[in-house]
């Protein structure tokens, strides 16, 4: 019995319950990945699953939002408008636990608009972006996010710079921003985590190769060519609300970062030295990595203390879909004052 | 030749926008309310911030009339640029204010109107102790002492409108009085009345309120609970959503904890204007967007979402002329059809048609209950004419009655149900039951998608469960034909009706009278909603010939009905359309309406005057 104990979480469920349905993704693909990481950090961090909204655009990667969770609530949108739908699902109920998942054709190209909007407003969602820079479910043409000359499966090599989403995030203002791999589970699970912890807009990008139209010599999102070029420079540790920091380190080698529920982060230093906190920083950091061809990961910038939208706008603690109407019509005398103001 | 025509004529003030002249303006409207004469108040503007010519139509009529008129009886000139055109469109016996400075033209030769030629800027210059960026501002206000005392306007009614105009200014609306005395002085002293217009008390206007229909339209959706409201600025909706913000930081601001009980989003566009509102109604509020054609196009994508995945959502349209741009501060009912089937794949949208201010705020409030009763988005489509210009109405009704938020399963009630599905048809209605983000009970929790799903929101491409769905869908909306409003009836039996929506209803009733006059009695169909209610049909049957009016260019709303009469019914519309951008006045409809019935009496002789399908007069 002790086994099965083991298995559960705070709320006493254990990590079946965060499945979703079935994938239809071809096999081996990163989503798929990254959807498993995303059920060990839900169920990690015991998130409700009713209170779970789980949003996404269109595209392979906003299929994978049917993947996890399935007595959580749900939308499928329409490609390059989930951060509007999640923006209004947020400002309806700020109980919702708002959970994006899109790709780099949905958030660089139809949805860049939006996704410029939603960090700027700072709208409290976790917005991972499983990032393949090819467009899959129609049949392999180059995303926005493709590197400059990374060559697709069929005709010439791109011939666009490609949109660096991190680098916009933070350009923009976001308070969260991380770069992670599908592959690196160990790295990507704590980075859920803190995003989920994060009250914000926190944008996890997240390359994660698409074995049938990306996968082969020449691409620069290849598995080969991203494992190859995987430059952490930052690992993370989840450190949950009142719980005991365990792990050891040497002084000077780890930031430690409280977040908004007053869990920690915890960023054990390699490669280069990084101030998370630091947002010129996180710029240089990324300049540097794209000029030398690497593929830096790990929390790149993080501003817990940024007010969110439902903040910003001064909304009760009560959910505004949970307010009677007699809280929402004027009184009378109100009304009265104010039709004969009008005479 | 004084006192002949007696609270019974349109003033004209011709000005430069940007000038201020619309405080002048709105003082003249109010002190003819306070005054107790029905008072109806077109604005013509450009689209423009400053420079540009604008126009301001003031009218009284003892009948109460609120549409526009055709002609000018007194003009008040204050722009160079136009002021030759605007002369020569005083009818004859009329009067012309002007500035005195202003260049001779030929039209001013004129000898069949009265000439008032009054130094504005060299009185505002001399008389006016302000700044001289000031000065521009309170030169119009001169024009509104003049006008007094030409037509007689009380000097206590003109000054409650200069304080109703200034209400939060004192020292301004005692700046702004001093200029209306300095005109009243001047006229006093050096002008002979000569025309016949003149203004008297009456009791035309007790229990009214002067009101457009954009604010309307916000207190309606305040009084519906509306929480989340999204929006792009574009004229003529803007002021809508204003209004609401307006009146819910009066209303929703926790005066203790400075909690506001709304969400009032300036979106990026109208692509995320709707996408916010159809995400908050997802999650359970009551959210709305108010925009026009331009922002109806971008907003066709996500309308069909909202459409298919069955969310509810409220969109307010004040329709201005298209196509593109098009005239954007310029009236039209020109987004009908479009409206009603927007988005791609076969959709069918309830649009609601208010008539009035009072409608406007009734139906803002009945779009919300709609939308939730059957699970879809609503349109209320309203005009500039209506949503911009200042309308007499009854004072909007306080709301006690309890709100429909349609077929909701909570935690509790799911417990009741033993099978429940999102999509399926339980009662027959075709609207299936829904559930909430956040509902504290595993089984509420289904994945809403744009793609094709069956019962119970599964993906699927299944062709027995996709038409099954579409086919429920239609019946659905079907439901609505008896849900929205039956239309407007007035009826004395007689075979030639006219039949109207929206903010042409105004014109029509003064073209009735007119009709009357000169004995052609009609009777009166008012459509007030589509999908149609099934009253029109038999409306139409009881009649020959309906002539059915409206505001642009393809008579959008007599190809709807085209579309669904029968062949032996469609034979007997006529169609009457007004698309120039400026509001229609009786006129439009009583001439070629009298025109057809003429040519009725005399068979032979009827071609070429009404064609059945090409627009008239």
């Amino acid at each position: 019995m002790e086994v099965a104990i083991e298995k559960l979480n705070r709320l006493g469920l254990n990590r079946d319950d965060y499945k979703g349905a079935h994938t239809t993704l071809c096999a081996g693909c990163g989503h798929n990945s990254i959807t498993n990481h995303i059920v060990k950090a839900l169920y990690d961090s015991a998130i409700e699953p009713h209170l779970l909204a789980k949003m996404s655009g269109i595209g392979c990667s906003s299929k994978a939002a049917a993947y996890f969770v399935e007595h959580a609530h749900g939308f499928n949108g329409a490609h390059g408008r989930m951060p509007s739908l999640a923006t209004g699902a947020k400002l309806a109920n700020r109980d919702l636990v708002v959970f994006g998942v899109s790709g780099d054709g949905d958030t660089a190209s139809i949805g860049l608009g939006q996704y410029c909007h939603m960090i700027r407003r700072n709208l409290d969602m976790t917005y991972v972006i499983e990032n393949n820079g090819v467009y899959g479910l129609t049949k392999g043409q180059s995303s926005a996010t493709a590197d400059l000359g990374s060559r697709p499966k069929r005709g010439p090599a791109n011939r666009y710079e490609q949109i660096d989403i991190s680098a916009l995030a933070i350009e923009l203002g976001a308070s969260f921003v991380a770069r992670s791999f599908s592959g690196d589970g160990k790295q990507l699970v704590p980075l859920l985590q803190a995003a989920l912890a994060h009250r914000g807009t926190a944008v996890i990008d997240v390359i994660s190769p698409c074995v049938t139209f990306n996968d082969h010599e020449g691409s620069t999102k290849s598995y080969a060519y991203v494992k190859d070029h995987d430059a952490p420079v930052n690992t993370p540790d989840y450190i949950a609300p009142q719980g005991e920091i365990t792990v050891d380190y040497e002084p000077g080698t780890v930031q430690d970062v409280e977040l908004h529920d007053s869990s920690h982060i915890l960023l054990r230093k390699i490669g280069p030295e990084h101030d998370a906190r630091d947002r010129m920083a996180a710029m240089r950091l990324l300049f540097e990595a794209r000029q030398s061809g690497e593929i830096v990961t790990g929390l790149l910038y993080v501003s817990p203390e940024a007010d969110d939208l439902c903040t910003r706008e001064g909304l009760p603690t009560r959910p505004l879909a949970q307010l009677p109407i007699e809280e929402l019509r004027p009184s009378r005398e109100q009304w009265d004052a104010l039709m004969a103001g009008l005479a | 030749m004084t006192g002949d025509v007696l609270n019974d004529f349109c003033v004209q003030a011709a000005t430069v926008n940007g000038s201020g002249s619309q405080s002048s303006n709105l003082v003249i409207t109010k002190a003819l309310f306070h005054m107790g004469i029905p008072v109806a108040a077109k604005n013509v503007f450009p689209s423009n911030i400053e420079g540009e010519p604008t126009w301001y139509d003031i009218r009284v009529t003892p009948q109460g009339y609120q549409a526009r008129k055709r002609t000018v009886d007194i003009l008040i000139a204050m722009n160079p640029a136009t002021w030759e055109r605007d002369a020569a469109n005083v009818r004859s016996g009329g009067a012309v204010i002007h500035e005195a400075a202003l260049p001779r033209f030929s039209a001013a030769d004129r000898d069949d109107v009265s000439w008032y030629p009054v130094p504005f800027a060299r009185l505002a210059r001399e008389k006016l102790e302000a700044k001289p960026d000031l000065r521009k501002y309170l030169q119009n206000m001169i024009y509104v002492g003049v006008l007094a005392e030409l037509i007689g306007l009380d000097p206590a009614a003109v000054e409650q409108g200069v304080r109703d105009q200034f209400r939060t200014k004192p020292k301004a609306a005692d700046l702004n009085l001093a200029a209306v005395q300095i005109g009243v002085d001047y006229t006093r002293e050096n002008l002979v009345k000569t025309d016949p217009f003149r203004v008297a008390p009456m009791d035309g206007t007790r229990g009214t309120v002067l009101l457009d229909g954009n604010r309307a339209a916000a207190l309606g959706s305040l009084m519906a609970g509306c929480t989340v409201l999204a929006w792009y600025p574009i004229t003529p909706s803007s002021s809508l959503c204003e209004a609401f913000i307006d009146y819910a930081e009066r209303s929703r601001v926790d005066v203790a904890t400075g909690e506001r009980r709304f969400a009032a989003i300036q979106a990026e566009d109208e692509l995320a204007a709707i996408g916010i509102v159809l995400g908050a109604e997802w999650a359970g509020a009551r959210a709305m967007t108010a925009t026009s054609g331009p922002g109806i196009s971008l907003m066709a994508e996500l309308t069909g979402l909202g459409y298919y995945a069955e969310i509810p959502a409220v969109i307010f349209d004040i329709q201005r002329a298209g196509p593109s741009t098009g005239l954007p501060t310029r009236t039209m009912q020109g987004d009908l059809g479009f409206v009603h089937t927007l988005s791609h794949g076969d959709t069918r949208h309830p649009v609601l048609l208010p008539g009035t201010v009072i409608e406007v705020y009734e139906d803002a409030q009945r779009a919300f209950d709609v939308a939730d009763r059957l699970q879809t988005p609503v349109f209320v489509l309203s005009d500039l004419d209506l949503g911009m210009n200042l309308w007499r109405t009854e004072p909007l009704p306080y709301t006690e009655s309890a709100i429909d938020r349609g077929k909701v399963l909570d935690a509790k009630a799911l417990e009741q149900v033993t099978d429940w599905a999102r999509y399926r048809d339980v009662d027959g209605d075709g609207i299936p039951y829904r559930t909430l983000p956040g509902t504290a009970n595993p089984r509420a929790a289904y994945f809403t998608r744009g793609s094709g799903h069956d019962e119970h929101a599964l993906y699927t491409e299944d062709p027995d469960v996709y038409q099954a769905n579409m086919d429920r869908l239609r019946r659905k909306i079907e439901g609505a034909r008896t849900l929205l409003p039956a239309p407007l009836v007035e009826e004395a039996g007689t075979r030639v009706a006219i039949c109207a929506y929206g903010s042409t209803h105004h014109a029509v009733v003064e073209a009735r009278h007119q009709l009357a006059d000169r004995g052609v009695e009609t009777d009166y169909l008012r459509i007030r909603g589509l999908p149609l209610h099934p009253g029109v049909a038999e409306f139409i049957a009881r009649h020959d010939r309906v002539y059915v009016t409206e505001q642009n260019r393809d008579g959008q709303m007599e190809a709807l009905l085209r579309q669904e009469l029968p062949g032996e019914l469609a034979d007997r519309l006529r169609s009457i359309r007004h698309f120039n951008g400026v509001p229609i006045d009786a006129e439009a409809i009583s001439d070629p309406v009298l025109a057809g019935e003429l040519a009725q009496r005399e068979p032979a002789d009827h071609q070429g005057v009404t064609s059945r399908r090409g627009p008239v007069g």
